[in-house]
């Protein structure tokens, strides 16, 4: 047992700590709030404190746990709401209460509970790290697949259907004469990437829901994308609607260094939403990890570590999981934070010179895979994570650390949050590198897609081009095969783009659907290019009685959807411009 | 053992005293963060606080600097706690400075208990988020860029603008809908002139609040060092009524500029490695554990709404200040140099301004049906008309259509009719939405694109005349 020598902010310098190893967690003081050693200097040993450090004093004790920080897994975490450090803030409130008291430990998991397991092997079958043994209906959406955990192997000497609490064996491997017991939790480092058999490039299209991800910029299953943008741009409300809606199987939202009202309104809001795909809540498919900004600063740094973490865990049963962490910057700057108590050599801005490193350790732990053991299986972890650029300048460091890292960029705009054109996404500056490799799966469901994506695309570029000239010469002095440019523009960014996160119908677009809608737009304005070079006016184009039908495609609810498109469709054959 | 306890809780080993730091040797049982008496060989007495405590040393940074103070006869005495405020139902009515003590002649308060003015983090599965409509009677609030209880929505302004006034405006004005009660008010006061502090006290006093606010002031002749006390003082009072009486609070802290400014002086004096403009790096999570503050607990009936009040430096919304504040805060007024100009108050650019709570707090039930609808048409045509305006400017207006025209004079009317309001005008929700029809009813009925069509028949005025345009150019 060691005892405090230093302490300045979250940074505590024990003595007497020898044996103890790096990345060990430790009990700081007589409190015992938790520690993590982040390094070593002969008998001494420096702390990042995940508590706040007021009022500790020298001399204090500080014991080390023997192990290094593990993440609980296992049934009990969907639909659990985490701090930093994988506390259970559902089971603080209600053993402490409202406020976030210092030195409270709780399990992760609940040890009470019984879950009932159904065994998929039975005793006799020779069973491999990763291997399935049985499962767990944990939510009415999620099975918990129960794993052989790494590092273990053997002959199953016994397994039992019925309920056990994640503590109780389940059953028994014995390999080489050594018997040992599995049970429905086991643990695995933070820190440490979990392992696969092989990993696959992303190809499968994530369905999010957002007209302009999907159709314009794809996410693939796997991938990863940074969401950058200034303050008031809608960068959490377009990840809630990610998190929300996007048809993977796990979603887990990590909320690091943000605003408790936008958490508490994630988490109300989940508990009354409704999967499109399967009609149950969403919270049936979540995990919460929710540390906010006036929570202590050390805990952001590993709870996006945590977050990935479980992530991987659910992809290794086989499932797809996304993970959402807004916002990164304030990762990043828990970093700084440290480093600079650390008295390390800063890099640019302050921020410590393994910025992007650490940045990588994060984003590459995404991907596709092949699973290890059996059943062969395959599953995927994507992650989004947002970036707080100081005023919307994208030239600083975490941005573009991340940018060399990320394959899909969605840059939001303050310009159109100014204009209240909602998602921001900007569709000049934003990329997707998954565009030809998702194009198989939209051509499942239309062999245009690439065409009208592009036609859009080039539409919308062509209007950029154009807004320059009308701001020196007027709307009223283009030709008017350009005012007719302008037109369709306008009809993809308000009819198509824009979308509204708070009506129950636009919030969520099924890809079929989308498609529908920008190909009704295109179709109008083939039509309208015909017309032009025949002589009509774009002013007598523009009084057409379809566009206002158009507009509303949006708002029209999904069943009645189709007979509202073949009757627009058909009017639109027989006379557009009426 | 007493005497033996003081002995020891007292050192006269200070070995270097400079910029605002005391380095001394380090005494068994001193806490991070406590504060200590440190006592001039002059007699004077002044309050610092322990920023590293090690096992050989201890640094001090003390409260209104080092000067004067000599290593020989300076003692430094701790006092075993950090900073705490007491708190009783006592507190209404008074004034405090930036340590925490009554200024305004009355006697001491006895408390009921004493709090940690940096408060407690509260459960994020324990908030509630927030709903409840404010009216604050002004239109450009009220109707684009609605208040809720709970919520922190600062004031972004610029030197010489009347951010004073309109949060003066809001404390007088502010009440929840359709029900009586009335808000507690906690006034910071942070580095603010003498006469700025005085124009809300009296403010106060005048339309008879001062009985339901408790202010905390810290002039700018104040020592630097309150500065950083004076809003945890402030939100510590705050929560204390919200969370203990059941009171619903509304915090006004100016200037948030102020307090900044004095974060980065004493950052300098540590000698840390500063950040953007020379603040330091974590001023985000400096000001988050203010304006975090805010907020509704399930279960509790009060509640902490914030309203901080900044000036933008060369009003700069990109500035450090006013961006981390944006990226904490729940949306943001800003104040516009150029509505000033034309002698339009409350000076709100629309485009800026941002209520990130809106859509919880507004519709049937809180405030009316077409509430939503009304704002989108607002903002369309307003964002239309000025678009115009920007281009007429290049283009002439003889280039424009007549329909372009029509919605020029639109947003004419919106700034002068809509944003325009008396100092003293209290307009109720539906007045500001009646507003806003009046100036639809002079566009042609099928532009109104962004509104339903039982609303149109419902609250479109029929009135012709206000189909001609009324002369605002």
């Amino acid at each position: 047992m060691g005892k405090i020598w230093k302490i300045s902010g979250p940074v505590v310098i024990a003595e007497g700590m020898r044996g103890t190893q790096v990345y060990e967690v430790v009990d700081v003081g007589d409190e015992k709030l938790t520690g993590e050693i982040i390094g070593l200097e002969r008998d001494q040993a420096v702390i990042q404190v995940y508590e706040d450090t007021v009022g500790l004093k020298v001399g204090e004790p500080v014991t080390g746990t023997g192990h290094i920080l593990m993440v609980e897994l296992g049934p009990g975490l969907v639909g659990n709401i985490y701090d930093g450090v994988q506390r259970s803030l559902v089971t603080m409130m209600d053993e402490i209460g409202d406020f976030l008291v210092r030195g409270v430990r709780t399990d992760p998991l609940d040890r009470k509970k019984k879950w009932h397991f159904t065994p998929s092997v039975k005793a006799g079958d020779a069973v491999q790290e990763g291997d399935i043994i049985g499962s767990v209906p944990e939510t009415g959406l999620i099975e918990h697949r129960i794993m052989v955990p790494i590092g273990t192997q053997g002959t199953i000497l016994e397994i039992a259907e019925g309920d056990f609490t994640i503590v109780e064996t389940v059953a028994t491997v014995e390999h080489e004469g050594e018997k040992k017991p599995l049970t429905l939790m086991q643990k695995w480092p933070a820190r440490k990437p979990r392992i696969y058999k092989k990993r696959f490039n992303p190809e499968d299209l994530l369905v999010t829901g957002t007209r302009i991800i999907d159709y314009l910029f794809p996410l693939a299953l796997g991938g990863k994308a940074a969401i950058p943008g200034g303050f008031g741009t809608g960068k959490t409300v377009t990840l809630q609607q990610m998190a929300r809606w996007s048809q993977t199987q796990l979603n887990i939202y990590v909320g690091c260094g943000e605003r408790g009202n936008e958490m508490a309104d994630v988490l109300q809001s989940f508990k009354k939403l409704r999967d499109p795909a399967t009609d149950r809540l969403l919270q049936e498919k979540e995990i919460f990890i929710a540390n906010t900004s006036n929570m202590p600063v050390v805990a952001r740094e590993i709870s996006i570590f945590i977050g990935i973490t479980m992530a991987e865990y659910f992809r290794d049963m086989g499932y797809d999981v996304l993970l959402v962490a807004d916002s990164t910057s304030r990762w990043a700057e828990a970093m700084r934070e440290i480093g600079a108590r650390l008295e390390e050599t800063p890099g640019e801005e302050g921020f410590p010179t393994y910025l992007g490193s650490r940045l990588s350790a994060f984003y590459e732990r995404s991907g596709r895979v092949e699973c290890i053991g059996s059943p062969k299986r395959m599953g995927s972890a994507t992650v989004i994570g947002s970036v707080s650029p100081p005023g919307a300048d994208f030239s600083e460091p975490v941005t573009q650390a991340t940018l060399r890292i990320v394959d899909v960029l969605y840059s939001l705009d303050v310009a159109l949050a100014n204009k209240r054109h909602f998602p921001t996404i900007n569709w000049l500056q934003s990329y997707s590198l998954y565009t030809d490799s998702v194009d198989a799966w939209w051509n499942k469901i239309s062999p245009d897609y690439s065409d009208i994506r592009n036609k859009a695309l080039i539409t919308l570029q062509h209007e950029a081009e154009l807004e320059e000239i009308v701001r020196l010469v007027g709307p009223e002095a283009l030709p008017e095969d350009d005012k007719l440019v302008l037109l369709a523009a306008r009809m993809i960014r308000e009819d198509f783009l824009m979308q509204s996160a708070y009506h129950p119908v636009d919030t969520y677009t099924q890809p079929a659907r989308a498609h529908m809608m920008i190909s009704a737009i295109m179709k109008f304005y083939d039509l309208a290019e015909e017309a032009t070079e025949s002589g009509m006016l774009v002013s007598e184009i523009a009084s057409s009685k379809i566009l206002p039908r158009i507009s509303r495609m949006k708002d029209i609810p999904n069943e009645e959807f189709d007979d509202y498109m073949k009757q627009l469709w058909s009017d639109m054959d027989k006379n557009p411009f009426v | 053992m007493d005497s033996l306890q003081l002995f020891t809780r007292q050192t006269k080993a200070i070995s270097t005293a400079r910029r605002s730091l005391l380095v001394l040797e380090s005494i068994p049982g001193i806490r991070y963060s406590e504060i200590v008496d440190v006592q001039l060989g002059t007699g004077e007495t002044r309050i610092g606080q322990v920023i590293e405590v090690g096992k050989e040393t201890t640094v001090v940074q003390v409260f209104g600097g080092v000067s004067e103070v000599d290593l020989l006869n300076s003692k430094v005495r701790y006092k075993g706690e950090t900073l705490k405020l007491p708190v009783s139902g006592d507190i209404m009515g008074r004034i405090f400075d930036g340590s925490g003590h009554p200024i305004d002649g009355g006697p001491p308060i006895i408390a009921d208990t004493y709090l940690d003015i940096n408060g407690v983090p509260a459960n994020p599965a324990s908030r509630m988020p927030p709903a409840e409509f404010i009216e604050t009677g002004i239109s450009a609030i009220d109707g684009l860029n609605v208040l809720v209880r709970g919520q922190k929505l600062p004031i972004f302004s610029g030197s010489g603008l009347p951010h004073n006034k309109i949060a003066a405006q809001i404390l007088r004005q502010a009440s929840l809908k359709g029900k009586s009660e009335e808000f507690a008010i906690v006034f910071g006061a942070i580095g603010v002139s003498y006469d700025d502090a005085g124009y809300f006290i009296s403010n106060l006093e005048e339309t008879g609040a001062l009985s339901r606010t408790v202010a905390f002031i810290n002039t700018a002749s104040s020592p630097v060092i309150e500065r950083l006390s004076t809003p945890r003082l402030a939100l510590t009072a705050a929560e204390y009524l919200a969370w203990e009486h059941d009171m619903h609070v509304l915090v006004i802290l100016t200037d948030i500029t102020n307090y900044c400014d004095a974060l980065r002086e004493l950052a300098a004096m540590r000698g840390e490695i500063p950040s953007r403009r020379g603040y330091p790096g974590y001023m985000y999570t400096d000001l988050a554990s203010l304006y975090e503050r805010a907020g509704r607990i399930s279960g509790k009936e009060g509640s902490v709404t914030i309203i901080p009040i900044l000036t933008m430096p060369d009003d700069d919304i990109t500035h450090p200040i006013a961006d981390l504040t944006g990226y904490i805060t729940e949306g943001q007024i800003v104040l516009s140099r150029s509505l000033e100009r034309k002698r339009i108050y409350p000076p709100i650019d629309v485009f800026l301004s941002l209520s990130r709570m809106m859509k919880e707090g507004i519709g049937e039930g809180n405030t009316r049906e077409d509430h939503n609808n009304v704002f989108m048409q607002s903002y369309a045509v307003y964002a239309e008309g000025n678009y115009l305006r920007e281009i007429s400017t290049v283009i002439g207006s003889e280039a424009l259509s007549d329909r372009d025209r029509l919605y020029l004079s639109a947003s004419d009317r919106f700034e002068q009719e809509f944003i325009s309001q008396a100092e003293n005008n209290r307009r109720t929700v539906e007045e500001t939405l009646g507003l806003a029809w009046n100036i639809f009813s002079m566009l042609p009925r099928e532009d109104l694109k962004l509104i339903q069509e039982e609303y149109i028949n419902k609250y479109l005025p029929e009135a012709p005349e206000n189909r001609t345009t009324t002369g605002t150019d």
